[in-house]
């Protein structure tokens, strides 16, 4: 076919095409087979041909610069555990024309479409199995297919909400289902970010490139999920597996994207036949659970009796019709490549029209002719289990393509065909589409597979413009998967006319949000509670560490007695003295990390960002640093890093519910640091100059100076450092800020009542209020050691329990 | 009706926790089936003390199904049904059951999803997994020699039945079946496992049967094994002709007049007598009392 003069390839282009040989037998998005460029690359490509080497380095480091400071990272699953990796973008999008796209959409629907249909039936008459469409051993069989689920009819009569479909271009350029995905498909979020930072990338061309905007399609899917709600305030939740899933940064990133609280399965509980939230004023209805978990491990009681994600009850909840699962638990059974083979027949029987976009040729061995036909066409087959619900390129141990196992190229055994019969499925070899990559500074063409996105809303289903597209590392089209070394890329729908910028926050049609009331689940506030504690603890941990290695410096000659009582008040502190930076304080910095990840949703990314680098710091002065001077000084400059994070929360953050608890944690812990630290320096049995170092520890010297014309003594420490309604380095003034921000979150029927927090610290607060400054020493710092901590434990049992 | 007959069934099930147990979410299945030649003439469950919510249904397989909550934290539970029961006879000793050659073939012209379909009970399910050296005694046991499915079955429960020593003090409720063969011994709950492991891995359909025994057998016959808590016995598929029969291997005999069947289900996990999540620390201790009486 002859080509038009301006997608023939020019000078520069060949240059940047030189090492893009294109591979028979494969399409690729780039070039078509004869070589010419497809029109809809002209745009990036001509940007890219223009460019050196070091201009587009620089190029690619601003999406990844986008990427660190966002804190995007997967976890990377070893033998042995799991690492956080950087995030592996490909910094050249997928290119796909709006024509083209259309075309795909509509088979993208219409699969969505027939899948609710297929889970419908399964989950009520079993029309499939009984006419012979579906083999019944594939249902039964399937560890995905929920029996406590068999009859129990969604609340809003859907059982599908959120789909993603695995798409792979064959070789005569027309586009496949690989994998459904209807669990609990992730990627949405990555999606999101893969734009943002490849839109930083070509921060020059993406605005006037006639990209379709992805916003839309989050818009329309968080106002369908707001319409789901029942009547009344009950609110949306996502439900995570937590942490220690790959992709828990997604399952934030979207919570706080859409406005969705973020729950884990054991801040929920059943109550009659009520999902509840348990938040710091008591049990909250839900209405609408997004579910990123599992289904079989979403109750111990009715389904996987060993897990520990779940919430016992749940499916009693959703049996009662109480809340709206997004989707459905059982929905999983979708996912088998067994359902692949039958697919196209159901298609027939329940839409009456064939498939739009064809999924992958898949034979059930449980049937002798499709056997026979996957035997006889062993060369050109992969041949995994029936009911795995991983990709037909994904291949493991279990899998044998063209005859033989991947471990090692072990033939496969003649009779394993016959043997395992039901168990298997064969799926045609087809070789993926190759799509650009730069690898090495060199542009090269590399296997993908795109994940595309389906929302249902009121109107009906709704495709993302766009997806996330997996790029093999190599050549072999077997290893796309990140854990297999692959990276990621955007994908970009171009239209042919100008598209116009777009964001979440424009009022959707219908559902547009009124004022959320104030929902703040417990255990979100218990970990911005210990956030704020272990801030101020390590804040504390590092001025006392500073004050030590100053003295340690000056010290020469005979071993100085404060030295020692400094040593082994840091000592009671968990901290080393001996280490320059003590594993000690390396755990608070740890420790405030695991609360900030916990609360990821509700956490700045500036504040997140300013923590781990915080902890990286310390981290890395511990090697380099040696004692005295050197360790002064690292200690002022993370006590410098500390005030930076502090100033971020305390002058940046709005004063929502859970900064009250950050706040209140600072207070506490701050109240509670300085009394231990004035009953062991205020101690008249102390060596002479604790009390100065005690007037430093609580960064007053400048205010002691100032407020009194004596030297320091003990009435002047406790006059500053524990009366002083005005000072911030007081516990009368961190007791003060304790107490407002406590009535400011209590709520509910007993609002109007002291609560048992706010008691015990109205008496302390009295204590200091009406207490001379001769009338406080070190024993009564002591007893108000425990005192706060009772404040803490009250604290704890009334909201974050 | 001499092919009958009638039990009075009381049972108690008592959970004692060393500290108070919150949070407690039970679900029952502990109330006779009524099905076949079973009736349930009267029966009540109940707790003690009072639950807070209670909702009754049945599962996916037809087991009568009781939930219940409990909102204050409890230092004891006590769980109870009682009623009356009317059985039927034991197995025709007529053997219509097609050969066991074809029985796979059976199974896959069986069109059908729903609670009584084989195709439920010949894959793994949550305590039976499958495991080769059952898999490979099953197989030895069966032979070369042509068999009606019917005779499949009792010649895979005999010979577990010969196999086994009855052992309360062997295994607990958790013990993986493969553990229970290796030691070969167990209580009826393991003998059940192992003998639904080694239908299944010969391509026998068998389910799980949990139920009561006649307490105090008739005059001049041994008391049972498993008289005296809830016991467990199991169904095989043996062809659409056939269907299932019940048969329980502990006692090496047909699941007759003097067996109750409360709960049907893939293995023990799909019928367990209490199911619960409790949130507790410390230990708890259970007790059990089963009294199945002919009336007088």
């Amino acid at each position: 076919m002859a080509e038009t003069a301006p997608n023939r390839p020019g000078p520069d282009l060949s240059r940047l095409l030189a090492a893009y040989p294109l591979r028979d037998g494969a399409a690729d998005e780039l070039l078509r087979a004869n070589g010419a460029l497809r029109p809809v690359w002209r745009p990036l490509l001509d940007l890219l041909s223009r460019e050196s080497p070091e201009q587009l380095a620089a190029r690619f480091a601003r999406g990844d610069q986008y990427l660190h400071d966002t804190g995007v990272y997967f976890r990377q699953h070893s033998g042995t555990g799991s690492t956080e990796r950087n995030w592996p973008l490909s910094h050249v999008p997928v290119m796909i024309g709006a024509e083209e796209w259309k075309g795909l959409s509509a088979g993208i629907v219409q699969r969505a479409e027939l899948l609710e249909r297929v889970m419908a039936d399964l989950y009520g008459a079993g029309r499939l199995v009984a006419d012979g469409l579906l083999p019944a051993e594939l249902v039964a069989r399937n560890p995905e297919w929920l029996r406590p689920m068999v009859g129990v009819q969604p609340r809003d009569g859907h059982f599908l909400h959120f789909v993603a479909f695995e798409l792979g271009r064959s070789p005569d350029g027309s586009w496949f289902v690989l994998g459904d995905r209807t669990q609990a498909p992730s990627g949405v979020g990555f999606a999101l970010e893969n734009r943002m930072a490849t839109a930083r990338v070509f921060h020059d061309l993406y605005p006037s490139a006639n990209v379709e905007r992805l916003a839309g399609f989050f818009r329309g899917f968080r106002d369908a999920l707001n319409g789901l709600r029942g009547p009344g305030d009950a609110r949306v939740a996502i439900l995570t597996p937590g942490l220690n899933t790959d992709t828990y940064f997604e399952h934030a990133y979207i919570a706080r994207y859409l406005g969705f609280l973020l729950l884990e399965a054991s801040e929920m509980k059943v109550s009659g036949g009520q999902l509840q939230v348990q938040t710091i004023n008591g049990p909250e209805p839900l209405s609408v659970v997004w579910r990123r978990l599992d289904a079989r491990f979403a109750d111990p009681l009715e389904l996987d009796e060993d897990s520990t994600l779940g919430t016992p009850g749940m499916v009693a909840a959703l049996r009662a019709g109480s809340f709206t699962m997004v989707n459905s638990l059982g929905s999983g059974v979708l996912e088998s490549r067994a359902l692949l083979a039958f697919l196209p027949r159901i298609a027939e029987r329940l839409l009456g029209e064939a498939l739009k976009l064809p999924n992958i040729a898949t034979w059930w061995c449980g049937q002798a002719a499709e056997r026979a036909y996957v035997r006889d066409n062993l060369a050109r087959m992969m041949i995994g289990p029936a009911l795995s619900t991983r990709l037909p390129f994904d291949l493991d141990a279990a899998t044998a393509l063209a005859g033989r196992f991947r471990d090692a190229g072990r033939p496969m055994a003649r009779d394993w065909l016959d043997e395992k019969a039901g168990a298997l499925v064969g799926q045609e070899a087809v070789t993926l589409s190759t799509t650009p990559a730069m690898i090495g500074g060199r542009l090269v063409p590399r296997p993908m597979v795109v994940r595309v996105f389906a929302a249902r809303t009121r109107e009906g289903w709704i495709v993302m413009p766009g997806g996330y597209a997996r790029i093999g590392r190599t050549e072999d089209p077997t290893a796309l998967s990140m854990q297999a070394g692959g990276s990621v890329a955007d994908v970009w729908i171009v239209s042919d006319s100008s598209v116009s910028p777009d964001s979440l926050s424009r009022p959707g049609a219908g559902g547009g949000l009124g004022p959320m009331p104030r929902l703040l689940p417990a255990r979100a506030a218990d970990n911005l509670f210990w956030l704020g504690r272990y801030v101020e603890r390590a804040e504390s941990a590092v001025r006392l560490l500073r004050a030590y290695h100053l003295r340690l410096e000056e010290a020469t000659g005979a071993p100085l007695p404060l030295l020692g009582h400094l040593e082994r008040y840091l000592a009671t502190r968990g901290l080393d003295a001996a280490a320059p930076v003590p594993p000690g304080l390396i755990a608070l910095f740890d420790r405030s990390r695991g609360c900030a990840e916990k609360v990821r949703d509700r956490f700045s990314v500036d504040g997140w960002t300013a923590l781990k680098d915080l902890s990286d710091n310390a981290r890395e002065l511990t090697a380099a640093t040696a004692p005295g001077s050197e360790a002064a000084k690292a200690m002022s400059l993370l006590l410098r890093k500390l005030a930076g994070l502090s100033g971020l929360i305390h002058d940046n953050m709005y004063h929502f519910t859970g900064w009250r608890f950050l706040t209140m944690g600072r207070a506490l812990e701050r109240a509670q640091q300085t009394a231990a630290m004035l009953a062991a320096f205020a101690d008249p049995a102390a060596p002479p100059g604790c009390l100065d170092l005690a007037i430093e520890l609580g960064d007053s010297v400048m205010s002691h100076r100032r407020r009194y014309s004596v030297e320091t003594s003990c009435a002047t420490t406790m006059d500053l450092l524990a009366l002083d309604p005005d000072n911030p380095r007081s516990i009368r003034f961190q007791l003060d800020v304790l107490s407002e921000q406590e009535a400011r979150v209590r709520a509910g029927p007993e609002a109007a009542h002291l609560t048992e927090a706010a008691r015990r610290l109205l008496r302390l607060q009295t204590d200091l209020a009406i207490s001379a400054p001769g009338e406080v020493d070190a024993a009564r710092c002591a007893a108000m050691q425990a005192e706060i901590a009772g404040i803490s434990d009250a604290l704890t049992a009334r909201y974050l329990g | 009706m001499p092919d009958s007959a009638l039990y009075d069934v009381s049972l108690r099930i008592a959970y004692e926790f060393e500290h108070p147990a919150a949070a407690n979410r039970t679900i029952l299945r502990v109330q006779p089936l009524t099905s076949g030649t079973q009736q349930l003439v009267t029966g009540l469950v109940s707790t003690a003390p009072a639950h807070d919510y209670r909702r009754d249904g049945t599962d996916f397989f037809g087991n009568a199904t009781t939930e219940i909550t409990f909102d204050l934290p409890l230092d004891r539970i006590e769980f109870r049904f009682a009623g009356r029961v009317r059985t039927g006879a034991g197995e025709s000793v007529l053997d219509l059951s097609g050969d066991l050659s074809r029985l796979s073939a059976e199974v896959a012209e069986t069109r059908d999803i729903g609670p009584a379909s084989p195709h439920h009970f010949l894959g793994a399910s949550p305590r039976v997994p499958p495991a080769a050296e059952i898999a490979a005694f099953a197989r030895d046991v069966l032979g070369t020699a042509p068999r009606s499915a019917r005779e499949g079955v009792l010649a895979i429960c005999d010979a577990i039945h010969a196999e086994f020593t009855f052992d309360s003090t062997a295994t607990d409720v958790t013990t993986p079946p493969i553990e229970a063969f290796l030691n070969r011994r167990g209580v009826c709950q393991d003998i059940s496992h192992v003998a639904i492991a080694a239908l299944r891995a010969v391509g026998i359909p068998a389910a799980y049967v949990s139920g009561f025994l006649r307490t105090v057998p008739p005059p001049g016959q041994p008391r049972l094994e498993g008289a005296d808590a809830m016991h467990a016995w199991i169904r095989a598929w043996c062809g659409a002709e056939t269907g299932w029969i019940e048969i329980d291997p502990t006692n090496a005999m047909p699941a007759g007049r003097d067996h109750i069947a409360v709960a049907i289900g893939r293995d023990y996990s799909d019928v367990a007598p209490v199911k619960g999540a409790m949130r507790s620390v410390g230990s708890h201790r259970t007790y059990q009392q089963v009294d199945v009486i002919a009336p007088a």
